[in-house]
C-alpha cells in the first residue's frame, strides 16, 4: 500500500515536468538525482579514504618492513612476516593483551550492573526522573583526559578526597594506600574512574531498551497474575537483552581501544601492571620507534577489534530475532 | 477497576517503589557530582588550602588558581617586589603577596583557542559533508550503498594509536603536523562516520513526498533539499552537531600524538600545568573547570536532542 503510492508519488513529478516547458530550464539548472547522489556522497567517501584508509594500507605495508619513523633516510628493507611474528611471540604485548581484557572484563560487568539498575530505576518514573537523568549523564560528556588528570588528585594518598571519604567510611588510614601506585590498586583506580564516566552510557541505551517494551505485555503478564519477579525475569530482561548486548559492544570497543584514561592516570605503571594494548602500541611506535613492528601490532588489533565485534554482532542478531 | 481506565494503570509502579527509586538514584547522581564539585572548589582554592589534610570543604575563596592558569610567574627577593608601584590587578596583588611578579601570559588561552577552532572547524565540515552523503545514502539508490555504510562505521573500529602512525607519518610529509588544518581533517574524518550515520536515521524519517511535492511547484532537487529537507532536519542536525563536537573538544590520544607546540589543544596542555615544586592543584582545576563550562552549557541547553540522539544512534547502530 505506502510502496505503491510512492511509486506513483515518484513518477509524478517526472509527468509534471515532461508536460511543462519550463522542465527543460530546470533539467539545464539542476543536476540530475544521479550527479547530485555523487556529488553529495563523494567528498566524505574521499576523505575518508585519505584520512582513514590510505593511512591504514600504508600501515599495513610499513608492517612488512623494518621502517623506524626516526631514521626516514634509512634503507627500507622487507622483513616478510617477521614483526608479526615477533608481535605474537613477545612475551609483554601478551600480558598486555590480558591486561586490556582484564580491564574490559571489569569496567563491562560493573558498568552493566550499575548502569541497568539505574535504568530500571530511572523508568519507574518517580517525580524529576528527567532532571536527574541529565545530571547523571554529566561525566560522559567529558573530556577522559582532562577529568583522569584531574582523578590524579582525588587519588593522592595524603590529600586526596577519594582516599579520605575511604578512610571515613572503613577507618583504614588515607595515606595507608595508594590507588595509583600500588601494583594492587592501580588497575582498580582506572576502572573506577572509568565506570564513572561511562556508566551513564550504559543506563541510557538500557533505558532506550526498557521504554521499548510495550506496556500490554506487562498488563497480560498481570491478567495472569504473573509476580513482579517472575515479569522482571521473563519480560523485562529478555526484551532488553538486546539493548544490553548493544551497549556492551560499544563500550567493549571503546575500552578496548582504552588510551588517554590510563595515560594520564598510572601511564601503565606501576611497572607494567596497567599498561594497556594501546600504551604498549604508543610506546613501540613513538618512544622506540619501531614504526614496522608497531604497525604490525596495530594491525592485529584492529583484526582483532572487528573480528570479535562481527562474531558478536552475529549473536546479537540471533538475541534480536528470537 | 478504576484504574485500568488510564492507559499505564496496570504497569505504573506504587507510590513506594516510586520513591526508593528515586532515593536511589538521586543518591547515585549526587555521588557522581562529588569530583566535579571538587574540581570546581579546588579551583577557588589557595594552593595551601588546596593540599591540606584533613580535605578542607570551608576555605576562604581566591582566585589565585585563575591567575596562575593564565600567568607565568618569577620568583623576586621582597626588596625588589617592594621597589615596583602598586600593583596592577588583583593578580598581581595575588602574585606579589607570594614574592613572585608576573613575567607574562601563560599558554592556556592559545591551547584553549586552538580547542576551539579546531573543534567548532571540524564539527562544521564533519556535519556540512556528514548532511549531504546522508542525504545521498537516504534518497537516491547508491550501488554497493550497504557496503559503503559498513565501510564508514568500520573506520571508528580502529584504535587512535593506530590510525595515528600512518597518520604522523603522513602529516611529516605534507607538512600538516602541528596544524589546526591537520587536526580539523582528521577529527573531521572521525567525525564524519558517526554524523552520516546518526543524519541518516533523521533523513530517513522526512517522508519523501515533501520534496516530490516541492518540485512539483517546480523547485529542483537542490533547492528542494535547501528549503525542504533541511529545515525539517534542524533537530537531528543539532543532536549530530553536539555529538562532533564533544568529541572533538575531548579528544586526547590524536592530539598528544600529532601536536606539540602551535596547533596542541588544550586536553594534551592541561596535564602539563605545574607549578613550583609540584603540581599546582588549583591552577590545573581552574583550568580544567574552564574546559569542562562549555560542555556542560551544551549538555544542559540541549539534553532532549542529546537523549534522541545517543538512543538513536545506539538502536540503529
Amino acid at each position: 500500500m505506502i510502496n505503491s503510492d510512492t511509486t506513483i508519488l515518484e513518477k509524478e513529478p517526472e509527468r509534471a515536468a515532461a508536460s511543462t516547458p519550463a522542465s527543460l530550464a530546470r533539467r539545464i539548472g539542476g543536476l540530475s538525482d544521479r550527479a547530485i547522489a555523487w556529488l553529495f556522497i563523494t567528498p566524505t567517501i574521499a576523505l575518508l579514504l585519505a584520512i582513514n584508509i590510505f593511512p591504514l594500507i600504508w600501515a599495513i605495508r610499513l608492517s612488512f618492513t623494518n621502517y623506524r619513523a626516526n631514521r626516514p633516510n634509512a634503507v627500507l628493507e622487507n622483513v616478510g612476516l617477521q614483526n608479526y611474528q615477533r608481535v605474537l611471540t613477545d612475551s609483554d604485548i601478551w600480558i598486555a593483551m590480558q591486561t586490556t581484557a582484564h580491564f574490559v572484563f571489569w569496567t563491562i560487568l560493573l558498568q552493566t550492573l550499575i548502569g541497568f539498575s539505574l535504568a530500571y530505576l530511572i523508568d519507574r518514573k518517580f517525580r524529576g526522573h528527567a532532571f536527574w537523568t541529565t545530571v547523571i549523564l554529566i561525566p560522559m560528556m567529558l573530556s577522559p583526559a582532562v577529568v583522569g588528570n584531574f582523578w590524579r588528585f582525588l587519588y593522592q594518598p595524603q590529600i586526596g578526597l577519594f582516599n579520605y571519604i575511604v578512610s571515613f567510611i572503613t577507618g583504614v588510614p588515607p595515606s595507608s594506600f595508594e590507588m595509583l601506585g600500588s601494583v594492587s590498586l592501580a588497575p582498580w583506580s582506572i576502572i573506577i574512574v572509568d565506570t564513572w564516566m561511562w556508566t551513564p552510557y550504559v543506563m541510557l541505551i538500557c533505558l532506550a531498551g526498557l521504554r521499548s517494551i510495550p506496556d500490554y505485555i506487562y498488563e497480560a503478564a498481570e491478567v495472569d497474575r504473573a509476580s513482579a519477579w517472575r515479569q522482571f525475569w521473563s519480560i523485562t530482561i529478555p526484551m532488553a537483552l538486546p539493548f544490553i548486548m548493544l551497549a556492551v559492544l560499544f563500550r567493549g570497543i571503546e575500552n578496548f581501544k582504552m588510551f588517554d584514561m590510563v595515560m594520564l592516570l598510572t601511564g601503565g605503571g606501576p611497572g607494567s601492571t596497567t599498561e594497556v594494548a594501546s600504551i604498549t602500541l604508543k610506546r613501540e611506535a613513538f618512544e622506540s620507534w619501531r614504526t614496522g613492528r608497531a604497525s604490525a601490532f596495530a594491525i592485529i588489533l584492529f583484526v582483532a577489534v572487528f573480528g570479535l565485534a562481527n562474531i558478536y554482532v552475529k549473536a546479537l542478531n540471533r538475541v534480536k530475532q528470537r | 477497576m478504576s484504574n485500568a481506565t488510564s492507559a499505564h494503570s496496570v504497569v505504573e509502579p506504587s507510590a513506594t517503589t516510586k520513591r526508593i527509586a528515586g532515593i536511589i538514584v538521586v543518591l547515585y547522581a549526587i555521588v557522581t557530582m562529588v569530583p566535579l564539585a571538587w574540581i570546581f572548589m579546588t579551583s577557588f582554592k589557595s594552593p595551601p588550602d588546596s593540599i591540606s589534610y584533613p580535605p578542607k570543604l570551608v576555605f576562604t575563596p581566591t582566585l589565585e588558581g585563575y591567575c596562575n592558569l593564565f600567568t607565568t610567574r618569577t620568583r623576586q627577593t621582597p626588596e625588589y617586589i617592594q621597589s615596583l608601584g602598586p600593583p596592577q590587578s588583583t593578580c598581581d596583588e595575588i602574585t606579589r603577596s607570594r614574592n613572585m611578579v608576573i613575567a607574562g601570559p601563560s599558554n592556556y588561552w592559545p591551547r584553549f583557542t586552538n580547542s576551539m577552532v579546531i573543534a567548532f572547524g571540524s564539527t562544521f565540515l564533519a556535519v556540512f559533508l556528514g548532511t549531504l552523503a546522508a542525504y545521498g545514502f537516504s534518497r537516491f539508490r547508491v550501488p554497493l550503498a550497504d557496503d559503503l555504510l559498513f565501510f564508514i562505521l568500520s573506520t571508528r573500529m580502529m584504535p587512535p594509536i593506530a590510525v595515528a602512525i600512518p597518520i604522523y607519518l603522513m602529516y611529516r610529509e605534507l607538512g600538516l603536523s602541528d596544524t589546526a588544518l591537520g587536526m580539523i581533517l582528521l577529527y573531521t574524518a572521525v567525525n564524519v562516520s558517526l554524523a552520516v550515520w546518526l543524519l541518516k536515521g533523521f533523513i530517513d524519517e522526512i517522508p519523501r513526498e515533501y520534496e516530490e511535492a516541492a518540485m512539483i511547484d517546480g523547485y529542483t532537487r537542490l533547492q528542494a533539499f535547501r528549503k525542504v529537507v533541511l529545515p525539517q532536519a534542524t533537530t537531528g542536525i543539532a543532536a549530530t552537531a553536539i555529538f562532533c563536537l564533544i568529541f572533538a573538544w575531548n579528544e586526547y590520544a590524536f592530539a598528544v600524538l600529532l601536536t606539540s607546540g602551535s596547533a596542541q589543544t588544550a586536553p594534551p596542555f592541561i596535564p602539563t600545568i605545574i607549578g613550583e615544586g609540584g603540581m599546582d592543584w588549583p591552577a590545573v582545576a581552574a583550568g580544567t573547570t574552564i574546559f569542562l563550562v562549555p560542555i556542560l552549557v551544551f549538555t544542559i541547553l540541549l539534553r532532549k536532542q542529546l537523549l534522541r540522539g545517543i538512543t538513536f544512534g545506539a538502536v540503529r547502530k
